[in-house]
């Protein structure tokens, strides 16, 4: 599902596998294990997390069909898992950078703006919030961490309004991504040098994982309600 | 005071008459009926309002307020559900600003999810600092929510300016600039055609709107479905 390895000072978790990456219980724990390590372990000053993909999707947000066949006083799970990620992102120790080296839609969109840093894919790929296409309502943490990711109003209102396919170029040029790279390995090769440069920059990373929650303290107070890192 | 017209899945709402489309008891009362009419009609997808004439709209009836002896504390209570309305309606709005948009009548521009605007004449203003008037609560809600450059929101609110349609388009206030009124009418008309197209599921759009603007939606007492009516709305779905 995903694995979690070490380059240099740069950890690198990778959604593995061709598929879509799609959030179920299975998944979102495994994500939630890797970064578990992460958070509770001491580690290097100046290190910092990369996220990425294999194949042609990022991720295509939550699994219905996992959905579809649990009973419906189950289907909470995905969306707490999903809410202790988020909140395992805002509290890791080290600066995160996303290397969307696929599309990105959904919940699978939460997962990209949960990190500081974003790298996308620009020949392809393209980050969609379809919920709208969808016919899917917002929990209140959801919308409450979109809001304080995505503050002009135009463009939020683009993406979660009207459902656009955003490109890596518009996002950059809206604000939601911070560099473009052509292919997997190059947006891959992009995220390790900002990784490199940011990891420099910061020694201390609890005392960035406290910023963080600072600065998002609305979303830190709807995805920490939850309880936490706790698995 | 307005008229509606269908065109196919839009509803174009018009602001009639040559005059200044001032928000008085009249007027706010037939814009909310028409939008009860746009909300009440399963075959309208999208909303366009515009105006006719040098305005869209210039603010709040102060002459009747002057001459009345509720005054303007009556007017702002009453146009906060107006604003509530747009702000909850379960389709796309799009605001075809073919004249001058002041104060409430900004407010009233401001408040649709698309705004197009006229370039070749036409101001976007906020009038309050210049005539001494305070803003409700409810209008500085609604500018924060949508005028979310901080330098244009004090250029709008402090600095009482008057916006032209290519300056607001280049400050993020307004999405398209056009050549005339006409124009404006026609392009609003379009891509109220095409979000109609999008044929999203009203319940949902009217819910997103609000989680896109959530502070906003409290200030003007529009209630929020709670994380379990969302869920059983997803679980109703599969």
């Amino acid at each position: 599902m995903c694995t979690l390895e070490k380059r240099g000072n740069i950890y690198l978790l990778t959604l593995t596998g061709s598929g879509e990456h799609r959030f179920n219980p299975s998944l979102l724990s495994s994500l939630r294990a890797a970064l578990s390590s992460l958070l509770c372990s001491s580690h290097a000053p100046n290190s910092a997390l990369i996220t990425c993909a294999e194949g042609k999707f990022f991720s295509n947000g939550f699994d219905q069909s996992w959905v579809r066949s649990a009973p419906p006083s189950q289907h909470r799970i995905i969306s707490d898992l999903l809410r202790g990620l988020i909140s395992d992102y805002l509290s890791l120790p080290m600066p995160t950078v996303c290397a969307v080296t696929g599309h990105a839609a959904a919940a699978g969109c939460a997962l990209v703006l949960a990190h500081d840093y974003v790298v996308m894919r620009e020949d392809r790929g393209f980050f969609y919030m379809s919920e709208l296409d969808v016919g899917l309502k917002f929990v209140k943490y959801f919308e409450v961490f979109f809001n304080e990711k995505i503050p002009d109003n135009q463009t939020r209102r683009d993406v979660l309004l009207r459902s656009a396919r955003v490109t890596a170029r518009e996002a950059m040029a809206r604000g939601i991504v911070d560099r473009a790279a052509q292919g997997i390995e190059g947006t891959i090769e992009e995220a390790l040098r900002l990784a490199e440069e940011v990891a420099a920059t910061v020694s201390d990373g609890s005392k960035l994982a406290e910023k963080r929650k600072l600065m998002f303290s609305e979303t830190w107070r709807h995805v920490s309600a939850a309880g936490g890192s706790k698995l | 005071m307005c008229t509606l017209e269908k065109r196919g899945r839009v509803l174009i709402l018009t602001l009639t008459g040559s005059g200044e489309h001032r928000l008085g008891p009249g007027l706010i009362s037939s814009l909310r009926s028409a939008l009860a009419t746009a909300r009440s009609d399963p075959t309208v997808a999208a909303l366009v309002t515009a105006g006719e004439g040098r305005f869209f709209s210039n603010g709040l009836d102060l002459a009747w307020a002057k001459n009345s002896s509720e005054g303007i504390s009556t007017l702002v209570r009453l146009v906060k559900p107006l604003i509530a309305d747009l702000i909850s309606l379960p389709m796309p709005t799009v605001a075809a600003v073919t004249g001058h948009a002041a104060a409430a009548g900004m407010m009233l521009a401001v408040a649709h999810d698309y705004v197009y605007m006229r370039g070749d004449r036409g101001v976007l203003y906020m009038s309050e600092l210049d005539i001494g008037l305070p803003f409700p609560d409810y209008f500085m809600d609604l500018m924060q929510a949508k005028i979310t450059d901080p330098r244009t929101l004090r250029d709008v609110t402090l600095r009482a300016k008057k916006i032209t349609g290519t300056e607001a388009k280049e400050r993020g206030i307004v999405d398209k600039v056009c050549q005339s009124a006409s124009e404006t009418v026609a392009e609003a008309i379009k891509m109220a055609e095409e979000l109609a197209g999008r044929n999203w599921d009203k319940g949902v759009y009217a819910s997103i709107r609000l989680s896109v603007y959530p502070k906003l939606c409290k200030s003007l007492e529009i209630p929020q479905e709670s994380d379990e009516a969302v869920r059983k709305h997803f679980a109703s779905r599969l």
